[in-house]
């Protein structure tokens, strides 16, 4: 349903949505068009001479079982970044949602590492995760844990997975803080009057209020975990050891920035754009649904 | 009867969590105060040595290893931060207004242009990116740092949310007291909205503060060198790292994004409540 | 004197219009991945050149680190706005050898400039990696390091090891590796950095054997890797059991390893031998540096080892003059000075290019105050250089060591066996290589 009540005139809204449309032309739709372009071309690095391949590029990707393990291994980890770092930051915001003293400081505490760069965020680890030079990593080895994602895939993914899923709490408790604020208190008294108790009041009434933010944020946190990711897990680990904690983004940075193979890259690009697409598509219209209704 | 039972666990569950987000940065913060050295050898301690505040100063005046100073840095990044955040904000107010509040030829094409550019990183489409900057002769300056990351569509759905959620009788009212589209936007519309152009001001301020790669590509001018940047100049790579500066350095370049989220903390909740409704 | 100070007239005289139009001078950038001290260090260099002449003003320009400036110095090149010179990874010399006339070789630059380069200056093996098959330079040795062995002496003590005579051959690190085991006078016997560079690259070229055919790539883009040989595979069988009995620990990719040995953990370490300086600077401990060993049962004295490091490229751009490449040669002239060299060696840790800058240092003392300082210099000039040891001219090589990273990391897990790594490694690298031969031909 669409709003009734608007303004006249075509002039003025044109000129309001220029800047935005002439930014958005310029340096996104460009060169968006020259990356898809690109990815029908095999073409060296300097630009000096390009064939046309067609889709070459994507059937070569599509035919090579690493690249279809990086999907999944993607899809896994987004998947666990995502619940891990939501159900924490869900946890976290209900009890500072409690009527108890501290509050405030504790929600300041719990907000601020919200501005922690990626770069640092990925050295602040290694200090404590290094087998050999982490207070955590030396303390697991000195008591018998043999801890050492260098050569342990498992660990290593585990790391990373903690590592991401750490950085996205506080914006995920937020969202969720803002959303638990927005339940009118009478709802959640009318419960406690019926006799509800904590976890079932929760369950019943709570979650289901939720049910709207938490959507809006398991997109966001999937589009984090596919790209934001990056700059962690390039740090601690490098995609190794193996391919064990290669993502999809990881595999375009090495492909396009460290390889140069911007034929492959642009592919890679075009693929992950169409996820993208369709991820927001879904959030688009799930939003739009709720907004009208 | 049972609250105190529930107060007891939520001061456990709430202490770790405060726990967990501080200990990393507790752990810069003290390693900024000691011998890189040791730091180096795996032997950093807990406690911050009070003597080691002086390299503070040192980063602050003078960088370390041919960097600008910290403070030259700082500046940098804030107004990459500030450009960026009210750019956006400025554009994405305009164009979710008039896309909400008007009809004219190609609308949904307009938004449906600006909507696919949501959350695609600058990273995937970085060469040409460069190129469309150059043939624009944008490289090495400010405009270059900042324009091309001011051109994505988070704040223009955003506000496309607020919007769309305000009430008919809001805008039949302001008709009838005879304001118009400008007025309207001006008198009523900002006032309401302040607190969700509050909320994405930290957002996309502190997205300004932490970009990387956009910054090291198309600047070129060492004045125009960001304090992440700063920071990872200063890593060395087969040589010594003054792993104390660079420690001092990283917290430096905390404070002013953290300061802007825990003074604003008030405004980002309540408008991101607002904009959930 | 008098003369001298007649000379100095003149040359002051001459100076006077150039003082006139001082705006007039030739300015050219350089992109550089040099941080921290070494960082310094370039902006001395450039201070330097810029004070010891006035026709010239150079820019030194940190642009991250090496990946970065060669996707910068791509992005740029693309789009006209190249900078003049920029220093490029070792690794990387294939990816520019490929970008014709996008940059402009050395031997080209001097050509058109007129000025003398003459290669027979610099040190054979290092402008061997640096130059085409018939001799000709292609880009400017710059910062130059060669693999070394580092231990720790204190470790030799304690395993009851002799610490001035440390182990010169393979059989001999592992029986020193098991000592140090067996008196657990080290935390880890023995560990590397840079697995592919030091454990197959260098190994083959003290080995005389080939990494790839048609010497190591030097004669041509159809080269394939050779890495799945007798004497690779067992060299990496060899780490693979000294990983299950303890004796060696995987710690890590590229240099990650290194702060064991700077912190003493490590009893015998690979590594660059520009380590030197974090050794002096923060060593809490008595150590040593050594020759790479050999295997005797492969060769009796081993070849010169290869470099790593960096070169200088200079680049190309529209509607660039003859002065600003008649700067560019200015300055690699200043850089290839033997005082210039010598400082720079000696206060980076880096190896002289130039064996002129070799000799000054000696002259200089300062190998008599920093006793085993030459030994990387005289580790890659023993012998005569071979088709198999004047380096690698592989396209995408940061791709190949990548996957051989990726393999040898599967097989320290237990995943496969070093055979299985090698075959898949060279399977791999050989489409990495085939995909860079198609892309260049286009």
């Amino acid at each position: 349903m669409e709003r009734r009540t608007l303004f006249d005139g075509w002039f003025l809204p044109v000129v309001l949505v220029l800047p935005q449309l002439l930014l958005t032309g310029f340096f996104f739709l460009w060169p968006a068009a020259e990356a898809i372009w690109y990815s029908l071309t095999r073409q060296d690095p300097f630009g000096l001479g390009s064939t046309f391949v067609g889709l070459d590029n994507f059937a070569d990707l599509f035919a090579d079982p690493l690249y279809i393990d990086s999907i999944i291994r993607t899809v896994v980890f987004c998947a666990a970044v995502s619940l891990l770092s939501m159900s924490i930051a869900l946890l976290l915001a209900v009890f500072a949602d409690h009527e108890i003293r501290g509050r405030a400081i504790y929600r300041t505490l719990l907000i601020w590492p919200y501005a922690i760069a990626p770069a640092v965020s990925a050295v602040l680890w290694l200090f404590i995760l290094n087998p050999q030079v982490g207070l955590l990593g030396r303390w697991l080895n000195a008591h018998g844990v043999p801890w050492d994602y260098h050569i342990n895939g498992g660990q290593a993914l585990l790391m990373v997975i903690l590592a991401s899923s750490w950085k996205q709490v506080s914006y995920n408790f937020i969202f969720f803080l803002a959303g638990l604020q927005s339940i009118p208190r009478a709802v959640t008294e009318a419960a406690r009057m019926d006799g509800a108790k904590g976890w079932h009041r929760f369950r019943t009434i709570t979650f289901p209020l939720l049910a709207p933010t938490s959507f809006f944020l398991l997109v966001v946190n999937l589009v984090y975990a596919a790209f934001d990711t990056f700059g962690t897990i390039y740090a601690l680990t490098q995609g190794g050891p193996g391919k064990d904690t290669e993502t999809l983004v990881i595999k375009v940075y090495r492909d396009g920035v460290i390889n140069l193979d911007l034929g492959s890259s642009s592919a890679q690009s075009v693929v992950l754009m169409v996820g993208v697409i369709a991820l927001t598509a879904i959030q688009f219209r799930f939003m739009g649904k709720r907004t009208n209704a | 009867m049972s609250n105190a039972r529930t107060d007891w666990l939520a001061h456990a569950v709430l202490g770790i969590g405060v726990v967990l987000f501080a200990l990393p940065v507790w752990l810069v913060l003290a390693g900024s105060t000691q011998d890189s050295g040791a730091i180096t050898r795996g032997e950093l301690s807990l406690l911050p040595h009070l003597d080691g505040l002086a390299v503070y100063s040192r980063v602050l005046m003078h960088g370390t290893m041919g960097t600008q100073p910290v403070w030259h840095m700082l500046m940098v990044s804030g107004g990459m931060a500030l450009a960026i955040a009210c750019g956006k904000i400025v554009i994405s107010i305009l164009s979710a207004y008039a896309v909400v509040f008007f009809r004219f030829p190609l609308r949904r094409t307009a938004f449906w242009l600006i909507f696919i550019t949501l959350m695609l990183p600058v990273e995937v489409r970085i060469i040409p990116t460069y190129s469309v900057m150059s043939d624009f002769g944008l490289i090495n300056s400010f405009t270059g740092l900042t324009v091309p990351l001011i051109a994505s569509a988070t704040a223009t759905l955003l506000f496309r949310q607020v919007f769309v959620a305000i009430p008919d009788e809001l805008v039949e009212a302001a008709r009838m007291d005879g304001a118009g589209p400008l007025r309207f936007l001006r008198d009523i519309l900002l006032p309401v909205s302040a607190a969700n152009i509050a909320a994405l001001f930290v957002i996309l301020f502190v997205y300004g503060w932490n970009q990387y790669l956009w910054p090291l590509l198309v600047a070129t001018d060492p004045g125009l060198d960001t304090i992440v940047i700063g920071i990872v100049k200063m890593i060395g790579v087969e040589t010594q790292t003054d792993w104390s500066a660079v420690m001092a350095t990283a917290v430096l370049a905390l404070l002013p994004p953290v300061a802007v989220v825990v003074v604003m903390q008030r405004w980002f909740v309540a408008g991101l409540t607002e904009g959930e409704k | 004197m008098k003369r001298r100070t007649l000379l100095a007239g003149t040359a002051a005289l001459a100076a006077a219009p150039a003082i006139g139009r001082a705006a007039e001078k030739t300015k050219i950038v350089w992109w550089h991945a040099m941080t921290a001290a070494l960082g310094e260090q370039v902006n001395h260099i450039a201070e330097t050149f810029n004070a010891s002449q006035d026709a010239v003003e150079l820019q030194a320009i940190y642009k991250g680190g090496y990946a970065d400036v060669l996707t910068a110095t791509i992005a740029a090149s693309r789009a006209g706005q190249a900078p003049h010179l920029v220093q490029i990874f070792e690794v990387g010399t294939g990816t520019m050898l490929a970008a014709g006339k996008a940059v402009k070789q050395t031997w080209e630059l001097a050509q058109d400039t007129g000025a003398t380069i003459d290669p027979n200056t610099y040190i054979a093996s290092v402008r061997g990696y640096y130059s085409l098959p018939d001799g000709r330079m292609a880009s400017m040795p710059f910062n130059s390091s060669t693999a070394v062995m580092w231990y720790s002496k204190d470790a030799f003590r304690k395993a009851g090891l002799d610490p001035d005579k440390p182990p010169a051959t393979w059989p001999e690190v592992i029986q020193a590796a098991q000592a140090i085991k067996a008196k657990d006078a080290a935390e880890i016997p023995m560990t590397s950095s840079w697995l592919s560079w030091i454990q197959l690259e260098q190994y083959s070229a003290l080995h005389d054997i080939p990494f790839a055919s048609k010497a190591d790539g030097f004669e041509g883009l159809d080269a394939q890797l050779e890495i799945s040989s007798k004497p690779h595979v067992k060299h990496m069988e060899r780490l693979l059991e000294m990983a299950k009995d303890g004796t060696f620990k995987y710690t890590g990719r590229d240099n990650q390893p290194d702060q064991l040995l700077v912190s003493g953990k490590a009893g015998i370490h690979f590594n660059s031998s520009g380590m030197r300086g974090d050794l002096v600077k923060s060593a809490k401990f008595d150590w040593g540096e050594a020759y790479l060993p050999y295997d005797p049962d492969l060769i009796k004295s081993p070849l010169n080892s290869i470099i790593g490091g960096a070169s200088l490229w200079t680049m190309t751009a529209p509607g660039r003059t003859p002065a600003e490449y008649k700067a560019v040669a200015t300055f690699l002239q200043f850089i290839g000075k033997p005082d210039n060299d010598a400082y720079w060696h000696q206060h980076t840790g880096y190896v002289p290019v130039t064996l002129a800058g070799f000799e000054l240092s000696d002259k200089q003392g300062f190998y008599a105050k920093n006793p085993g300082a030459d030994l990387p210099v005289r580790q890659l000039t023993r012998g005569t250089v071979t088709n198999n040891s004047k380096g690698l001219r592989l396209g995408r090589l940061v791709e190949i060591r990548n996957i051989i990273y990726e393999e040898m990391e599967k097989a320290f897990q237990g995943g496969q066996t070093a055979q299985q790594a090698m075959d898949s490694a060279t399977a791999r690298g050989n489409k990495v290589l085939r995909d860079f031969e198609k892309s260049v031909k286009t």
